[in-house]
Order: C-alpha cells, then sequence, then structure tokens
C-alpha cells in the first residue's frame, strides 16, 4: 500500500470517529422529534431548545460543582420536566386544532426559549466548565479523546435503556398504543394524556444529555446553540423515517457521518448545505425515510 | 330471579358539530343478558357505543352504569369502572404482538395470577390467537383480529362488554366462530351489547333488541319478538 492511500484510511477512519460523535448528539436529539411526532403527530420544532435548556443546566450545576454523573439526571430531568410543562400548558390545549396552528405553536415556543435565554443569561457564549480532564488516545494516526469515548458510551447506553423501556415495559407497550390511535389505547384504560406527557419527558431528557455532551465536546453553550443542532436533528429523524425510533438513531450517525466526510475531504463550510441537501434528496426519493414503510393513511 | 340494570341511558343526544346525530334514545341492558342494537349504516350504532365509552360526549341525557352517571368521565376512567369495547374496526395495535395487545387489554390489572388464567381462557376460546400469540398483529387475518379485539375488551375483567361490529367484513364461517364465542361469554355471565348490521345473526343470540333508525329507536323488545316482525324481516334480514 502506498503512503498516501494509507493516509487516506487513516483520515478516513478519523473522520468516521468524528462524525459518529456528532451523529450521536444528532440521534439523542432526533429521538425526541421522532418519538413526539410518533404519538402526536407534530414537529416540535421547540425541540433544539431543549437541547439547550440540558446545556445549560448542565453548565451551572457543574460550575457550582456538582460531579458530571449526577449533572446528567439532573439536567434530563430538569430538561425533561420543563418539557411536560410545555406540553402541558401550550400543545395540549390546541391538540385538536389542527397540525398547522400546532406546528406555528412549536416555532413560537423555539423563538420565546431562544430569546428568554438571551435575555437571562446573556448572547455571548459561555465557556463550559471542564467537568473532567480531557486526554487523548492515539492508534496509529486517529486520534480519540476521552469526552468522544463518554459521548458514545453515554449515547449508546441511553438507546439501549430507551429500547427497553419502549419494548419491554408496561409504558412502553402503551407508548406504541398510544402512538398507533388515541382512542384504541383509552379504551384499554391507558390515559393517553400521562403517556403524551411521559414521551415529551423522555425525548426531551435525551436532548438534555445532549446538551451536556455537547457542551463537554465543544466547551461553550450559548442560547441560540439548539437552532443548528435542532434542525439537523430534524433532518436525522425525517432521514431515518419519522415516528420510527430506530430511524432516529440511523439518521443521525449517517448525517454525523456524511457531514465530517464533507468536512474532511471537501469543503467544511460545505457541511449545513450538505445536510439540507440530503433532507431535500430524501423527501424527494423516499419521504418516508430509510426505514419508513409507505403505509396507507389511516382512515 | 331479580333483574339488575347495568347500564341505563336515558334520553340521550349526541352531536358532532353541528350534526344532531343521536335524538335522544334511551336503553337498558340487564346483568347477564345479551341486547343487541341493529341498524343499517349510519343509524348511529358505532356513535351510541362511543359515547357510552366516553370517546364522546352526550350534548344531552345521561348515562348510569350500576346506578351512577359516568356520562362525564373520561373513556380511560370507564374501562375502570368495568366497561370494555372491542371497536368498529377492530382496531388491533398492529406493531404489538397479540399477546401485548392482549396485555393492553389488561393494562390497568394489577392480579398477575387472575391476569394468566384469563390469558389461557381467551387462548381457549380462540385457539387461533394461540398459535399467533408472539406474531404481530397487523399480520393476522380480519376474522383473527376481531378475535384478538374482543378477547383484548375481555382481559380488562369488564362487567358490560361493548362489541360493534364483530362480524364486519369477516368470512362466514368464522363469524359462526365469533358468535359461538359470544354467547359463551356470556353462558359464563359476561354482560354483552352487541352491535350488528347482521341482524338475524345477532338476534338469534341475543335476549333482546333494539333498532335504531337516523338517530332514533324505531323499535324494541325481546329478540324471538323481532326476529319474527315484519318490519324487521323486510328492512334488515333480506326476506
Amino acid at each position: 500500500m502506498s503512503e498516501d492511500t494509507m493516509y487516506f484510511f487513516w483520515d478516513l477512519g478519523q473522520y468516521l470517529i468524528n462524525g459518529l460523535t456528532q451523529g450521536s448528539i444528532y440521534a439523542l436529539v432526533a429521538l425526541g422529534y421522532t418519538m413526539v411526532y410518533g404519538i402526536i403527530k407534530l414537529i416540535n420544532f421547540a425541540h433544539g431548545e431543549f437541547y439547550m435548556i440540558g446545556a445549560f443546566i448542565g453548565y451551572y450545576i457543574i460550575l457550582a460543582g456538582v460531579p458530571l454523573y449526577l449533572a446528567f439526571p439532573i439536567a434530563m430531568l430538569g430538561s425533561g420536566l420543563i418539557a411536560v410543562i410545555i406540553e402541558r400548558l401550550v400543545y395540549r390545549p390546541i391538540r385538536h386544532a389542527g397540525r398547522i396552528p400546532a406546528l406555528i405553536t412549536a416555532l413560537g415556543i423555539s423563538l420565546f426559549f431562544q430569546y428568554l435565554g438571551q435575555m437571562l443569561i446573556g448572547a455571548d457564549p459561555k465557556a463550559f466548565p471542564a467537568a473532567i480532564e480531557e486526554k487523548t488516545y492515539i492508534f496509529g494516526e486517529i486520534m480519540i479523546t476521552n469526552i468522544q469515548v463518554i459521548i458514545l458510551v453515554a449515547t449508546f447506553v441511553l438507546m439501549v435503556v430507551l429500547w427497553w423501556l419502549v419494548n419491554h415495559t408496561r409504558i412502553g407497550k402503551a407508548m406504541r398504543a398510544t402512538s398507533y390511535n388515541h382512542d384504541a389505547a383509552e379504551l384499554m384504560g391507558i390515559d393517553t394524556n400521562k403517556i403524551i406527557s411521559f414521551t415529551f419527558f423522555i425525548g426531551a431528557a435525551l436532548a438534555g444529555a445532549a446538551g451536556v455532551l455537547v457542551g463537554m465536546y465543544y466547551t461553550t453553550v450559548e442560547p441560540m446553540m439548539g437552532l443548528i443542532p435542532g434542525l439537523k436533528a430534524f433532518i436525522a429523524a425525517v432521514l431515518g423515517g419519522i415516528g420510527i425510533i430506530p430511524g432516529a438513531v440511523l439518521g443521525g450517525l449517517t448525517l454525523g457521518v456524511a457531514e465530517n466526510l464533507v468536512v474532511g475531504f471537501w469543503v467544511s463550510t460545505y457541511r449545513d448545505a450538505v445536510a439540507f441537501a440530503i433532507l431535500i434528496i430524501i423527501l424527494l426519493i423516499k419521504p418516508a425515510g430509510i426505514l419508513g414503510k409507505n403505509r396507507k393513511e389511516k382512515v | 330471579m331479580t333483574t339488575e340494570t347495568l347500564l341505563e341511558i336515558k334520553d340521550m343526544h349526541v352531536h358532532y358539530g353541528a350534526i344532531h346525530a343521536i335524538h335522544g334514545i334511551n336503553l337498558k341492558v340487564n346483568k347477564g343478558e345479551i341486547v343487541t342494537i341493529l341498524g343499517s349504516n349510519g343509524a348511529g350504532k358505532t356513535t351510541s357505543l362511543h359515547t357510552i365509552s366516553g370517546l364522546l360526549k352526550p350534548s344531552k341525557g345521561e348515562i348510569l352504569f350500576k346506578g351512577k352517571r359516568i356520562d362525564h368521565l373520561k373513556a380511560n376512567k370507564i374501562v375502570s369502572l368495568g366497561i370494555a369495547q372491542s371497536p368498529e374496526g377492530r382496531m388491533v395495535f398492529p406493531d404489538l404482538s397479540v399477546k401485548e395487545n392482549l396485555e393492553m387489554g389488561a393494562y390497568l390489572r394489577r392480579d398477575k395470577a387472575e391476569i394468566e388464567k384469563d390469558y389461557e381462557y381467551m387462548y381457549n376460546l380462540f385457539p387461533k390467537l394461540k398459535e399467533r400469540s408472539a406474531q404481530l398483529a397487523g399480520t393476522l387475518s380480519g376474522g383473527e383480529q376481531q378475535m384478538l379485539a374482543i378477547a383484548r375488551a375481555y382481559m380488562s375483567k369488564p362487567e358490560l362488554l361493548l362489541l360493534d361490529e364483530p362480524s364486519l367484513g369477516i368470512a362466514p364461517i368464522l363469524v359462526q366462530a365469533i358468535f359461538n364465542a359470544i354467547v359463551e361469554l356470556n353462558k359464563k355471565g359476561m354482560t354483552i351489547l352487541l352491535v350488528e348490521q347482521n341482524a338475524y345473526a345477532s338476534l338469534k343470540i341475543a335476549h333482546r333488541g333494539y333498532v335504531l333508525t337516523t338517530g332514533e329507536i324505531f323499535m324494541e323488545g325481546p329478540a324471538s319478538e323481532l326476529i319474527e316482525n315484519d318490519e324487521i324481516k323486510k328492512a334488515y334480514l333480506g326476506h
């Protein structure tokens, strides 16, 4: 093998590692998009803000001296509870008003949190406190940091827990029943309002965890930080098939890897353009997403 | 023997927006009976069942279950009081297995040992479901889905079972099996309110019947009399 080819493979390995790290973050956020869509058919454009809220909860409590292993659950709980409150106060009263009013409301909530954050915290980026010392491991020409390892492991663990919750617990089965049809679920005695609240909680908690992870990874947080990753996670959810949980993971990882390959082998400023190009292409070619079945609409 | 009234509907009206779907119906179901509501498409049969189950709210009138008003309650609360429904179109959860569908039927129950017995009872009543217990419900045939919908409703251990058109779109041989199962459940003490277009089959197994036309009760009486009634023969029995 010539030296050039060898370096190509080292580079490729590096971009894949970086892509999977970035993709893990997208996947965690995309899961909430897809779960909320699955249960009430709402594209929750405010979902990226729960990621920002999680990042800031992490920022403040780590500054206050709370250890990292506690900062995670607290940030998840905080983001989750705020999402539950928003669902109860804002989305529930308009649930039967139709999809477009709900979508516009979600955009409003998104702007509300972005500007509330700027008002309360200020628009300038804050340096995320170093919760742990960063270490770099080197394999040949590939570098991987302990923070990347934490992101990959934490994402994997959260996904396994989510998979178990959705497939093997009573409440998870009730979520799947509710996402099929609210009336049918109610006829089983399932309190669908509670299940919807719970779904918002889980989705936002995952986004909150992603927020803390990204704070550690990129070391800055700011009130607008949820906007672009929120849109990327939406693209990831659509790419995998919106409403389909494994699809969000697949879409997130695919998007993260694709972006990093663009950055590495092409031009780094094309990264966002490529993400949106992927959205347009998937909508043209297979609007149901990679894992989506082209089902007949329920009557 | 004293008859105990399980369900009583008094002057119930239901509106869908501006449409006045049910115009003040009165109906009673006594403990241990099979009562059937007959009527053609659009007569208001499903609307009536949805209102009893709490998926729709009456605009006027009362629904009493064991003497207590239930018409203001949410659907999931009504299930907890002891009314279960196998809905029109079956509405089994397609992405859940047969067993998981039955688990959802037992969602509110905590008596594990009794739940296990009821799974067995349902598997005996509908052996097809046992064979397919690990299969996704969406892969079942229409008749099997209907069996699952009835079994799932039974799993909440209700006192009153509402069945909405269990014969709709199902092969005749399976219709017979399903009606036999309904009789079997009733013999074991289950009270059943059966909504049907298939007037002959349902009058044969019912104790009493109501005929609904465009939101009003047009006729009521013992099933044995309704089955002999000339008007009903002409309108519903095809001779």
